[in-house]
């Protein structure tokens, strides 16, 4: 398969970016899309130091730069918004795990980074998610220290309750739901996380707490309102449902009522 | 040399030595630990653990990861589960029997009381991780579930779905960012340590490359852990995350820390099968899948023919023609034999010519009979993200059709030789999780890596560590501006100098991957003398077109990815020939480690005690020499040593 590939380039977080236009060849049907930018690269650094192509004018800025990790679709390092989709046009995927043979031979892909003020570009296609660790801080943990657990089946915990539980503990943290939310909203995120601790017991003493906190960290860090479009849903790899949202804010409003 | 193999296992009864050694363990004073610092290298299971857990005691920690955050590291990927000997089921599990199926598992190379340790402390991770909120499967009644793992006749692992690596490393992180909101733990993403650094023989810091703006930073502590993980990408393909790598730990070793056992590399049995010269990463899927899924190859050829020209599909096969070969073989553990077992087993398939797919490396792994058995929705919720990765990954539906598996490098046994407080043979200096080698023997059982790596983190390193700082609270803190800082860091620079110089024509990728074929090829699942020859005179050969004719673009002082994975090819050489070294050493097979010549007639591995039952602890001797060997001797006073039965 060949494709154009309409690429965000930018070299810093200070200096200004660029879309540059590449051409690509030769890319199986069952590469990967990151294999594929791989391959770019590949062939973007082969480039860089043949002296007849920079001769010709090839002012390549060098191989692309994007976060990736696992390629399993756990690790929620990779970010890149393809074709104006958070992690391309491939439903409920990682882009680790979005193929080529989602797309027609000969088309032209246009790739970036999460925009989000929230988000600053590090370089190309990488952003800093460090306000997402920064709002786990404010209170995304229950406080036990290590050792002094008590037994693990003296907390009793129904099937569908840890199921559910579950549900919302499978974010990945890759920040999809806040690039595609026109508020550049942390809501979703904010959501799993509150949501997946306010269901289990253990959980239940600190959520008054750690609603308020985590709200209050994620509206300081820069990121916008909710207005319930639930594009974050959709967009989710992990299918993380907006009715998550729905209990941050039955959580938040609890924890406001009984101050 | 020799005398610095010191083990400090303590002496008594089994059940009784982590009790006793505890009991010498001097303390540090609450108002002393604040004075103290530690620097925390990796955050997986292993780093994030320890790093809270010791920032709740009041040390001072300072935690690095190269990644964006913490918590991508890849303990997040494990998928399966964690095993405990908390005997729920009723089964005759107890700590003794966890210890005897790891021992017994790793074929009889993992030292007794560490791994004794392991089962008596893996209940407690239990409880740990539930307290803190980690969604685990459960009954209807409320109560943990669990289900087997290979290489046991017990239930006893825990699993949140597909995905309990991700749940636990949330659980740690959740601690790790408890104690950074409380100030005990400040953390370093996106730095990346590029050596260790020595202070009158003893680890004081180290030098770290800030990977957003390209600088070189110097950090002081009292003591250093690494917490890194494995060397798995030494192979290129593997199963291992992209950015894994074995770089702190050769530092390490280059330091003067001794490597044990490098050769012994886990070959999983259940991965997707590569799919042609693009790959670059290889997946997994969970042995979890072993307990109701079969796995199968044809009886006949002429149906491996048809199956390979797409003219029939292996539901079409009938009954009577399938060879379920690991049931054939080894009837008292069928499809849950160990991974080294059902690794070499399908190669031997393959090889005998009945690979399923187009490249002949691939076998059959079968749902039909436990969809018929359990159930759509049963299934579904035991394996129903893992068939949802397969199809996305392959466009084939593993509820019509069996998926296709096939071996793949997964997991390091070996790693920096530790004793029994997990110190290396550095003062100061200590290793947990993967990165040492002290658990696993020659192979590793599923569902252990996980509570390895919560074990030394949570409840044996903050311990055992304080023996040593217990004599270092009255020193100050590290000064960095010192000349052995200074010498590390030039050293680092004239590292990163040298490689933008070359400024040759070929990429790093394209390098790693003719290491990564000559690593399959000759130091794979199986290995003999003249391969293993052949592969340190050919490693020795591409290192030095690579120093001829790399190409590193873009500089130092930006984001340069390039230049980050330059640096770990440069280690993976290194690790490559050591493993090599080591494999060549160790004329036996044992684990995952199978040498040609050492095999019985059936062709099951042969395993050397009279020659072999040591740990092989390697000591850098410089570039281009070879490592000496030190041996420790493996001593089995609990358990007796037989030969590995899965048959009956």
């Amino acid at each position: 398969m060949e494709f154009n590939l309409k690429i965000w380039r930018q070299k810093n977080a200070r200096e200004k970016g660029h879309f540059e236009t590449y051409h690509i060849s030769g890319i199986e049907e069952d590469a990967s899309f990151l294999e594929m930018l791989d391959i770019l690269n590949e062939q973007l650094i082969r480039e860089g130091c043949d002296p007849v192509a920079v001769e010709r004018g090839c002012k390549s800025s060098g191989p692309v730069s994007f976060d990736h990790d696992c390629r399993e679709g756990i690790c929620g390092a990779c970010s890149l918004y393809i074709d104006g989709r958070a992690h391309g046009p491939d439903d409920h995927v990682t882009t680790c795990q979005l193929f080529m043979r989602h797309f027609k031979n000969g088309a032209t892909i246009t790739v970036e980074p999460w925009r989000s003020a929230a988000f600053p570009v590090i370089k190309d296609l990488v952003v800093d998610r460090g306000a997402f660790d920064k709002i786990l801080q404010a209170g995304g943990f229950i406080s036990v220290r290590t050792g002094s657990a008590q037994d693990a089946n003296n907390i009793l915990i129904s099937h569908d309750k840890a199921e559910e539980s579950m549900d919302a503990a499978a974010c990945v943290g890759c920040g999809a739901c806040v690039a595609t939310c026109k508020n550049g909203s942390a809501m979703l995120f904010v959501a799993a996380r509150v949501s997946s601790l306010a269901l289990l017991p253990q959980g239940r003493l600190e959520a008054k707490k750690r609603v308020k906190a985590m709200v209050a960290k994620m509206d300081e860090l820069g990121f916008g309102n909710c207005t319930n479009t639930r594009a974050c849903e959709m967009e989710c790899p992990k299918g993380i449902s907006v009715s998550h949202i729905a209990r941050l804010n039955r959580e938040f409003l609890k924890a406001k009522f009984s101050d | 040399m020799a005398d610095k193999l010191i083990s400090k296992i303590p002496d008594g009864p089994l059940a009784e030595k982590w009790t006793k050694r505890k009991s010498e363990i001097h303390l540090v004073s609450p108002n002393n630990k604040r004075k103290l610092e530690i620097i925390v290298v990796g955050t997986g299971l292993g780093g994030a653990s320890a790093a809270a857990s010791l920032g709740e005691l009041g040390y001072n920690v300072k935690v690095f990861c190269i990644s964006d955050s913490p918590r991508r590291a890849h303990s997040i990927a494990a998928q399966g589960g964690i095993n405990a000997a908390k005997n729920y089921q009723n089964d005759n599990d107890s700590v003794y029997r966890l210890f005897y199926d790891t021992i017994k598992g790793g074929d009889y190379r993992a030292r007794e009381a560490n791994v004794y340790r392991l089962a008596e402390v893996s209940a407690a991770i239990i409880d740990q991780c539930v307290a803190q909120g980690i969604p685990f499967a459960r009954e209807y009644g409320g109560y943990l579930a669990n289900r087997s793992f290979g290489g046991v006749q017990v239930s006893r692992t825990f699993y949140a779905r597909g995905q309990t690596g991700q749940q636990l490393l949330l659980g740690a992180y959740a601690a790790l960012n408890r104690q950074i909101a409380a100030g005990t733990v400040k953390s370093y993403p996106r730095y990346e340590m590029l050596d260790l650094v020595l202070v009158k023989g003893e680890a004081k810091g180290i030098i770290a490359r800030n990977l957003v703006t390209g600088k070189l930073e110097r950090f002081g502590a009292h003591a250093v852990i690494i917490a890194t993980g494995g060397y798995g990408n030494t192979y290129f393909l593997s199963t291992n995350a992209m950015n894994s790598n074995g770089s702190a730990a050769l530092q390490c070793y280059k330091k003067g820390a001794f490597f044990a056992n490098p050769c012994f590399a886990q070959i999983h049995p259940t991965c997707i099968p590569v799919h042609g010269e693009q790959q670059c990463k290889l997946t997994l899927m969970s042995e979890s899948l072993r307990n109701d899924g079969r796995i199968w190859v044809p009886k006949k050829l002429e149906d491996v023919k048809r199956l390979r020209a797409h003219e029939i599909k292996a539901s079409q096969i009938p009954e009577e023609d399938r060879d379920y070969y690991l049931e054939r073989r080894y009837p008292a553990f069928g499809n849950l034999v160990p991974r080294d077992v059902a690794s070499r087993a399908a190669k031997e398939r393959c090889d005998a010519g009945y690979g399923v797919n187009e490249t002949g490396k691939a076998v059959f792994l079968d749902f039909s009979e436990a969809i018929e058995r359990l159930g759509h929705q049963r299934v579904a919720e035991r394996y129903g993200n893992l068939f949802e990765m397969y199809e996305k990954i392959t466009a084939t539906s593993p509820w019509e059709e069996p998926m296709m598996i096939y071996p793949a490098i997964h997991y390091t046994m070996g790693g920096i030789w530790v004793d029994y407080d997990l110190q290396t043979t550095i003062p100061g200096l200590y290793a947990i999780g993967e990165a040492n080698f002290s658990d696993h023997g020659g192979n590793r059982l599923g569902a252990s890596a996980l509570m390895q790596g919560l074990a030394d983190g949570y409840f044996v390193i903050p311990v055992t560590i304080g023996d040593y700082l217990s004599k270092k609270f009255l020193e100050p803190k590290t000064d960095v501006d010192t000349p052995e800082f200074a010498a590390a860091e030039k050293a680092v620079q004239d590292r990163i100098d040298r490689l933008f110089a070359i400024n040759g024509k070929m990429t790093v990728d394209s390098l790693h991957k003719k290491l990564g074929n000559i690593m399959w090829d000759y130091v794979g699942m199986a290995r003999d003398e003249a391969g293993l020859k052949k592969a340190i005179k050919e490693i020795a050969e591409l290192r030095k077109e690579f120093y001829a004719n790399v190409k590193v673009p873009g500089s130092q002082y930006e984001f340069n990815q390039e230049l980050e994975k330059a640096l770990r090819l440069e280690d993976f050489f290194e690790i490559g020939t050591l493993m090599a070294y080591d494999a060549l050493n160790r004329n036996e097979s044992c684990g995952g480690h199978f040498r040609v010549e050492s095999q019985t007639e059936e062709g099951e591995a042969k395993r050397d005690d009279a020659n072999f039952m040591y740990v092989a602890a390697w000591e850098y001797k410089g570039e281009g020499v070879e490592p000496e060997l030190h041996k420790e001797p493996l001593i089995y006073e609990n358990i007796k040593v037989v030969t590995r039965n899965y048959k009956d």
